[in-house]
Order: structure tokens, then C-alpha cells, then sequence
């Protein structure tokens, strides 16, 4: 299983800060395309992908316990 | 602790303190506060949120990319979270280098990574409405979609 993080306007849409899921085996773009259409989450395309606390490209691989993480473009400093 | 999220009030001192070193002619210090009117709307008020965990690491990252680039470098980094009121010192960045010119550079391209890679958003409350900034840059935080490829995790 793994726990999927949300952020900013993607956490304000889902209205949960985490959920988990099973996502192990599938790429971050598949990912992508399951956790959007079950959250209807428009702009989600936009969010890049945090692996246990790092980027992720989008053919990375979900392992068992990964930490999966959606990053809104971001907006510090 | 060089890289730090803070709930309260930053101590622009103590993050100075940090970067202090015997071999420094400069340290150079940027102190992001929280602007009034942008783009003539008023704000009355910011939150931000951070991925904190991940908010350290890449601040950290950007730390090592300095001292990568500028040699004898010493960085510093403290960014608050929560609720800021107009005014309020959102970020202060400390870099220290052996000559001046350097610190300059590199306290600028500090503050030009966060606002790439630092995973920090804010909410700017309105006195009719309110909303998640997408970026700072006002163009798109990733012109290619995602972070260049230089972005990730070097």
C-alpha cells in the first residue's frame, strides 16, 4: 500500500491531507491518471511528483510503502 | 541546523550567526517579507504550507549547489509557515564567501531556486476572496511542465 500526499489547492479539492492507495507496481504517471479521475482533480497535470521526498519522473516505479507525494507548482520564498 | 521551516517568528540574528566563519569578508542577508499590493490587489494576509521534510532537503540541495559554485561558501536558510500578516519576514537567506561580489550572486540564486524547487506554497487571502498561488515567477514554476532536468535531484 501506499500513502499519497496532497498539498495547497490539490489537498483544498481531495478535503483529505493524505489518503492511501495501492500503487505499487505502476508508474507516477499512471498514478497520476488514477488519482485524478478519482478525486476529479483538474489540474493535476500541472503537479509534479514527490518519491519519498524527492522528484520523481513519470516512469519512475511505485514500490510497496512508497510515500507518493503531488507537488502543486510551488509558490515560496 | 542551516536549513530550517519555522512556525514562528523568524530571528534574522540567529540565522546570521549561523553562516558567520573566520575565512568571510561578507555575509550577504535576504530578507523576504510580505508585500501589501500585487498588481495593485490588496492582501490582507498569507498562508503558507510546506512539504516540510522535503522543504528541508531542498533547501539543503540548494545549499550544497551553492558552496558547489562558490567556493568557501556558507549558507543559511530559515522560511516560516503558518499565518503572515502584511510585513511579516516570510524567508531569510545567509550566505557568507570569502569576498563580496560572491555573496551576492549566491544569496540571489538561493532565492531564485526556492522559488523553483522548494516545496512551500502560499495562500493569499483577499478582502473578496482567496487562492493558492501557483508560482512566484508568474510565468509557470516549470516552463517544461516539471522541473528541468538540472532541478531534480542533484
Amino acid at each position: 500500500m501506499n500513502k499519497v500526499l496532497f498539498f495547497a489547492h490539490l489537498r483544498d479539492e481531495v478535503g483529505e491531507e493524505s489518503v492511501t492507495i495501492e500503487a505499487t507496481g505502476k508508474t507516477v504517471l499512471e498514478v497520476k491518471a488514477l488519482v485524478a479521475e478519482q478525486y476529479k482533480l483538474q489540474k493535476l497535470d500541472s503537479a509534479m511528483t514527490a518519491i519519498n521526498e524527492e522528484f520523481a519522473p513519470n516512469d519512475e516505479v511505485i514500490k510497496d510503502g512508497d510515500v507518493i507525494a503531488f507537488i502543486p507548482p510551488v509558490s515560496g520564498g | 541546523m542551516m536549513y530550517e521551516i519555522a512556525k514562528d517568528p523568524i530571528d534574522i540574528q540567529s540565522v546570521i550567526d549561523k553562516v558567520v566563519q573566520r575565512e568571510a569578508g561578507a555575509i550577504n542577508t535576504f530578507i523576504g517579507t510580505v508585500r501589501e499590493l500585487t498588481k495593485g490587489k490588496k492582501t490582507l494576509y498569507l498562508i503558507y504550507e510546506a512539504y516540510e521534510p522535503m522543504a528541508v532537503k531542498k533547501l539543503e540541495q540548494i545549499g550544497n549547489e551553492i558552496k558547489e559554485r562558490w567556493e568557501g561558501a556558507e549558507v543559511a536558510i530559515t522560511h516560516r509557515v503558518g499565518k503572515l500578516d502584511i510585513t511579516d519576514v516570510a524567508v531569510v537567506i545567509a550566505v557568507s564567501t570569502p569576498h563580496r561580489a560572491d555573496s551576492y550572486e549566491a544569496n540571489r540564486y538561493a532565492i531564485e531556486r526556492i522559488k523553483e524547487i522548494v516545496p512551500i506554497w502560499k495562500k493569499e487571502h483577499w478582502e473578496d476572496g482567496q487562492e493558492w498561488i501557483g508560482n512566484q515567477l508568474e510565468t509557470v514554476a516549470y516552463p517544461s511542465g516539471k522541473p528541468e532536468e538540472g532541478d531534480l535531484n542533484e
